[in-house]
């Protein structure tokens, strides 16, 4: 005989897992009690948040799925927002929660709440187990949803008497996965896929636009691969950094609100649009009509409800990025598509002239910042970011070599998910460095985590580009409300000071001239470092398009001096 | 806008219904009736779902039911030749007198039972497509409806195809 708990913690080993970010509370005590001595290694947080954030952070990290584990009520709801991040940006996790026991179910009992109904809407699929008899059979079948098709969360949730239950598991243990209403699509249909060869062999201004379903399905050596034969030039969006190396000729850089002049005129002058695991978001398209307006358009996607969604598409193609790209490369093979010289040399111009760029003097620009960091890890490791300015400062100016070096909330733009999830992607990575870049208001939103960092000496290394402001909000203010900083300014704080109550290691840099000599400290300092950059104030994260413009109608492109800008 | 008939199989398990209209609600489709019941196999439950929207949103809602786990097979059978039927129970003002033999009349006419007789009120039980429905409600409105419930639309496709052997 086994309890359920047991039963659980063989199902999650079963499954591969060897760590859990979790916090313990009264209706995961059986489940802690196995725990204890089980062998997969637990990390004990400061706030539910972290966990699932830190749990997937290393699902993002390692592309393996990510588990967390909450106590019932409040420890299940602050789980909610972690949950809707991984859904929106399709990052397999799964996450566990106490319930109280089934005869109290619906009773108003002590730390109840309706875990599986309030993430009905932010969950790929959630069970409410109700025999212990049952938990092998949903764990499987949760981490294969997690994992398969388009990835997310999966929430389990397990009453106290289910996890205390006994079960007689003398019969056979294999249960095999039937699940006739899942049945995710891989391979893209031939015909669609000769389909869309015949376009890019007509095309004469074709540009792949590849998102982070590239990152997802670990296709993207299949990706450069095939916009090499082609000549085809890449844009990505932010969730598809690192699908091409920075640097690559081809690569137009990103695209959307913060995207390169480059990336936005090439896409709106663009003949075919090849869209690759992206889903058309509106931070992408801008003004959806006029997106790729003369474009025709092949939509390579696993997830048939992404297709026409909210763009017309004449090539549907479902299935998975890598299968799909393999078949387009095996075709490929035996065409002569020649090189569309004449928008080839356009790219190249617009790559020469109209990359990112922003005034670089005295002061100390967050830009000035991510280059320098790009340049002393030579664009490897591992690069986390919170939301905000931060966030699109660091998209736009590190040099990405590889996927999976750049994590970020990117559907939900969560504040706070940063922080964690670099503590995740550590673990999943622990030989690599991994960098969180924060404002100093998303770190504030989670900075119990130095606790965490503390407690396991995870070496990440901190870095706040601290302007005292909500700082991306204050931009808005400043362009689109008169300069109204309506409870935007947040007050200085000593993030060193507090850093070193934890133990943690910092240096402030406020010089230009300092950053270096610090960001090289962060780097040679064995465990988690803190640099604290007060940056100037009100720098903007440009281009941007507004929104509901059309994404060639960018602001911010022309950087005055500082004379021109007193004018 | 269009009313499109969408049959769908789910597993049977608690949950799903909310599963199915949350989708609906968050997703602001708008949703004319749901109907839900045990069919042929104990395992597995028919929902006949009528839907308003133009072609794009009708789309949409497929693909989004498909999406979830425990949504075993979408068809939308509005297009495919089919039969619909929708049931109503309505409890008329019928005074003994002329009053009453006129609802009578008008129950034999539309071919409605008499499933109930009060002192002052009869409930007729009618079965038909939808529109038959709405006309008998309008005739017996100026006698008097104190109560009515309607089922929603039921529809099956006519000969030997069914949901799960529908492309």
């Amino acid at each position: 005989m086994k309890t359920g708990a047991q039963i659980l913690i063989e199902s999650l080993k079963d499954e591969g897992t060897d760590i859990i970010f979790g916090y313990p509370g009264g209706s995961v005590l059986p489940i802690y009690d196995v725990l204890y001595d089980s062998g997969i290694k637990h990390i004990l947080v400061r706030h539910e948040q972290a966990a699932v954030h830190a749990a997937d952070g290393y699902a993002r990290a390692s592309g393996k799925t990510g588990v967390c584990l909450a106590t019932s009520g409040p420890g299940a709801c602050n789980l909610i927002s972690g949950i809707a991040t991984a859904n929106m940006d399709s990052v397999p996790v799964i996450a566990l929660t106490g319930q109280v026991p089934t005869g109290m179910l619906g009773n108003d009992a002590f730390q109840e709440s309706d875990i599986t109904g309030i993430t009905m809407p932010v969950t790929k699929h959630n069970y409410l187990v109700n025999d212990a008899g049952n938990i092998r059979r949903i764990v499987r079948e949760a981490f294969f949803i997690a994992g398969t098709g388009r990835k997310g969360p999966v929430l389990i949730d397990l009453p106290k008497d289910v996890q205390t239950g006994q079960v007689d598991e003398s019969e056979n243990l294999k249960t095999e996965i039937n699940l006739r209403g899942y049945k995710p699509t891989f391979r893209g249909h031939p015909k669609q896929i000769k389909s869309a060869i015949k376009l890019i062999a007509e095309a004469k201004r074709p540009i792949v636009y590849a998102g982070g379903g590239v990152i997802a399905s670990d296709s993207s050596a299949e990706l450069i691969q095939l916009a090499e034969m082609l000549d085809l030039p890449v844009t990505t969006t932010m969730m598809g950094l690192g699908a091409i190396p920075a640097h690559h000729p081809l690569n137009l850089g990103m695209l959307g609100m913060h995207g390169t002049e480059a990336a936005n005129y090439a896409v709106t002058e663009c003949d075919l649009l090849i869209a690759v695991g992206a889903r058309f978001d509106d931070r992408v398209t801008g003004k959806i009509e006029l997106f790729a307006p003369n474009a025709k358009v092949i939509h390579i996607d696993v997830d048939p409800a992404e297709i026409g969604k909210n763009k017309a598409v004449d090539v549907p193609i479902v299935g998975d990025a890598g299968e799909v790209l393999r078949e387009m490369i095996n075709l490929s093979e035996t065409l002569d598509i020649k090189k569309k010289d004449p928008w080839l040399v356009k790219i190249e111009n617009w790559r020469e002239n109209h990359m990112m760029k922003y005034r670089d003097d005295k002061e100390l620009h967050p830009q000035y910042i991510i280059e320098q960091l790009s340049g002393i890890l030579e664009g490897e490791g591992i690069i986390v970011s919170e939301v905000g300015q931060n966030q699109m400062w660091a998209a736009q100016y590190y040099g990405f070599k590889s996927p999976r070096q750049w994590i970020s909330s990117g559907g939900l733009g969560t504040m706070g998910y940063g922080f964690p999830a670099a503590i995740g992607a550590q673990f999943a990575k622990p030989d690599e460095t991994v960098v969180l870049i924060a404002g100093d208001g998303s770190f504030q939103m989670n900075i119990q985590e130095l606790g965490t960092v503390s407690q396991y000496n995870v070496p990440v290394k901190i870095l706040i580009l601290n302007n005292m402001y909500l700082g991306m909000v204050r931009q808005w203010q400043e362009l689109f409300y008169e300069r109204r900083y309506s409870y935007t300014e947040l007050p200085q704080v000593d993030f060193v000071g507090i850093a070193a109550a934890y133990g943690i290691p910092g240096l402030k840099v406020e010089d230009k001239d300092d950053v270096e000599a610090a960001l090289k400290k962060a780097m040679e300092t064995d465990g988690p470092f803190l640099i604290d950059f007060r940056i100037e104030r009100e720098e903007n994260v440009f281009p941007m398009v507004p929104a509901g413009a059309a994404i060639s109608d960018m602001i911010g492109c022309h950087i005055p001096d500082k004379e021109e800008a007193k004018r | 806008m269009k009313k499109q008939i969408l049959s769908v199989l789910v597993e049977n398990q608690s949950g799903v219904l909310a599963r199915v209209s949350g989708l609906f609600s968050r997703r602001g489709y708008n949703i004319e009736s749901l109907v839900v019941g045990r069919c042929e196999s104990p395992d597995i439950s028919r929902m006949t779902i009528v839907a308003c929207g133009d072609e794009a949103q009708i789309e949409q809602v497929k693909k989004q039911l498909n999406k979830l786990i425990e949504v075993i097979k979408v068809t939308d059978i509005t297009e495919r030749k089919h039969v619909e039927r929708e049931l109503a129970l309505i409890k008329v003002n019928a005074e003994p007198g002329d009053m009453r033999s006129e609802v009578m009349q008008i129950a034999g006419i539309f071919r409605a039972k008499v499933i109930d007789v009060g002192s002052k009120t009869i409930v007729l039980e009618i079965t038909g497509d939808s529109g038959k429905i709405d006309a008998i409600e309008e005739l017996l409105k100026p006698y008097g409806i104190y109560e009515m419930v309607r089922t929603g639309k039921v529809a099956l496709q006519r000969g030997s195809a069914t949901v799960l052997n529908s492309k």
